[in-house]
């Protein structure tokens, strides 16, 4: 396959908002959501909502023409990629691309949900129609979704590597050590590995602190051209490599449990960006379980593949780690709305940008990577951002 | 009787389901490239050939991965937990997964050789599930 190098660089995130509430519920509708986060990250952008000619959302059928209809948005460029939690950085990818060819000039990615508020009310959470393989080849034989796919893949890398549910455990404790300096995030106070092993199995080797959350929340992005970025008021975070990769929807159907497409995305995006995985000063990743992490970290090559266990039991990646992973708290800790994706992106730009509270800022952020999983560990989404200065 | 979630039955799948109910467990195989393929396709994943055939299998395989539900994954196996969701690796060398029953949940590891066994559905069809093997 061809590289598009010229893509490095041309287009940026020059807008962010996300929202969510230490009680995990924000008393609003995720349409409420959306239209706060659509409204915060265009006046971030020093934008306005009539500059916005792209929209980009991911759910169900039309969601991009629904909330555009809703925004009072008659968009020339639209995107409704729903590819689960990854759908973001896809969208992300998907803009870089339309706005260095021109073919629209501000593009807004929006995302907002309350599934924890439906379900204190008793309501069902739309987690949208199951295909008619999963009903047929999967369901029956009750793996609990999705963690049971991601369980899966933990015993599977055990077997084979020898990776313990203590290492898994310690991403969750880093992370959580990322949350107490998040006021926004769901848990703040410091856990140990031993909580993680103490709570209760969901599904085997997955304890429930090895799971993400299930909160309200949301967030968007506004994204320019990179010759536009620069008039606005903000340091710009340019997209400096981006690349997807999918390699099943069923977990049934992954073809080897213990490597993901982020082998696939993660060295084609650095190679865009024209850098290596010791070059990147954070790494913001889809936090769905400890699992995933391990696997993404591996992938994206900041280790060798199998040696994600003893990597990350080094507190690699809390504060004060040589790896710097998901310093807002992540999934695991901070905020997860059903698709998580969003929150990378997030995160990513503002420590490009400088602007996080000291502790959470990394000192001279000028490359981060944001990631995205979808699926079960089915799609992977890789963006590399980077400041004026990498360009 | 199973009281679980039971398959729906799709045209591409129809003779796979058939022949559960004599307890015959077949397996789609492509003729162009051999490769055994499940579940049932239209298109064989490995060569793209359209020129796929069932055969009888072996029921033979072993554990390539598996968890154990300590909460079911639907209201219908609530009663069973804690119970194991494994992926078989076939000998034809196609992947599937299923339940390992007939043992411990403890007892089931990661390239543990397995068999089929059945479980009766409501309307006539068998559900092929994995115990440890002989």
């Amino acid at each position: 396959m061809t590289e598009v190098p010229e893509l490095r660089g041309r287009a940026a995130i020059v807008g962010v908002a996300d929202l969510a509430s230490p009680t995990g519920e924000l008393g609003m509708s995720g349409r409420e959501v959306e239209v706060r986060m659509a409204t915060e990250a265009i006046a971030d952008a020093g934008l306005q909502m009539s500059d916005v000619d792209a929209v980009f959302a991911s759910g169900n059928y039309g969601v991009s023409m629904s909330i555009a209809e809703h925004l009072g948005i008659q968009a020339r460029y639209t995107d409704s990629t729903s590819v689960g939690g990854s759908s973001f950085e896809v969208h992300v990818e998907h803009a870089a691309a339309a706005l260095a060819l021109g073919l629209c000039e501000v593009a807004l990615i929006v995302y907002g949900a309350t599934p924890r508020t439906t379900m204190k009310a008793g309501q069902k959470r739309d987690r949208g129609v199951p295909t008619s393989e999963l009903l047929e080849w999967e369901i029956p034989f009750g793996l609990r979704m999705p963690i049971g796919g991601y369980a899966l893949a933990a015993s599977r890398h055990m077997a084979v590597y020898g990776t313990t549910q203590e290492q898994l455990a310690s991403i969750a404790v880093s992370t959580r050590e990322w949350a107490r300096m998040n006021p926004m995030a769901r848990y703040q106070d410091p856990i140990s590995t031993q909580d993680v092993l103490d709570s209760p199995f969901v599904c085997e080797p997955l304890h429930k602190l090895d799971c993400c959350l299930v909160t309200d929340g949301g967030g968007a992005l506004v994204m320019t051209s990179a010759d536009r970025a620069r008039d606005l008021p903000k340091p710009p975070a340019y997209v400096l490599g981006a690349s997807t990769c999918h390699t099943h929807l069923m977990i049934s159907a992954m073809p080897d449990l213990t490597v993901t497409a982020a082998s696939v995305s993660g060295p084609k995006a650095f190679n865009m960006a024209g850098i290596k995985p010791g070059d990147v000063d954070v790494v913001e990743t889809y936090d769905s379980f400890t699992i995933t992490v391990l696997l993404c970290v591996e992938d994206l090559g900041f280790c060798a593949k199998g040696e994600g266990g003893p990597f990350v039991e080094a507190n690699t990646l809390g504060p004060g780690g040589d790896l710097p992973l998901n310093t807002n708290g992540g999934g695991l800790s901070f905020t997860h709305p059903g698709m998580y994706g969003i929150f990378p992106l997030v995160e990513a730009t503002r420590q490009v940008r400088g602007e996080l509270a000291e502790g959470r800022q990394i000192d001279n952020a000028q490359i981060a990577v944001a990631h995205g999983s979808g699926g079960v560990l089915s799609s992977m989404s890789t963006i590399v951002l980077g400041s004026e200065e990498t360009l | 009787m199973s009281t679980r979630f039971e398959p729906p039955i799709s045209d591409i799948s129809a003779s796979f389901w058939d022949a559960t109910k004599n307890r015959e467990f077949v397996l789609q195989h492509c003729r162009t490239c051999d490769k055994a393929v499940h579940y049932p396709r239209a298109i064989c994943p490995h060569c793209h050939s359209t020129e796929l055939e069932f055969r009888p299998a072996s029921g033979r395989g072993q554990v390539y991965a598996f968890s154990v539900m300590h909460r079911a994954g639907n209201p219908t196996m609530e009663d069973r937990v804690p119970y194991v969701v494994a992926l078989i690796d076939l000998d034809e060398g196609a992947r599937m997964m299923s339940n390992v029953v007939g043992c411990d949940h403890a007892e089931v590891k990661v390239g543990m050789q397995v068999q089929l066994t059945w479980e009766e559905l409501s309307d006539g069809r068998n559900l092929p599930l994995f115990e440890p093997a002989e």
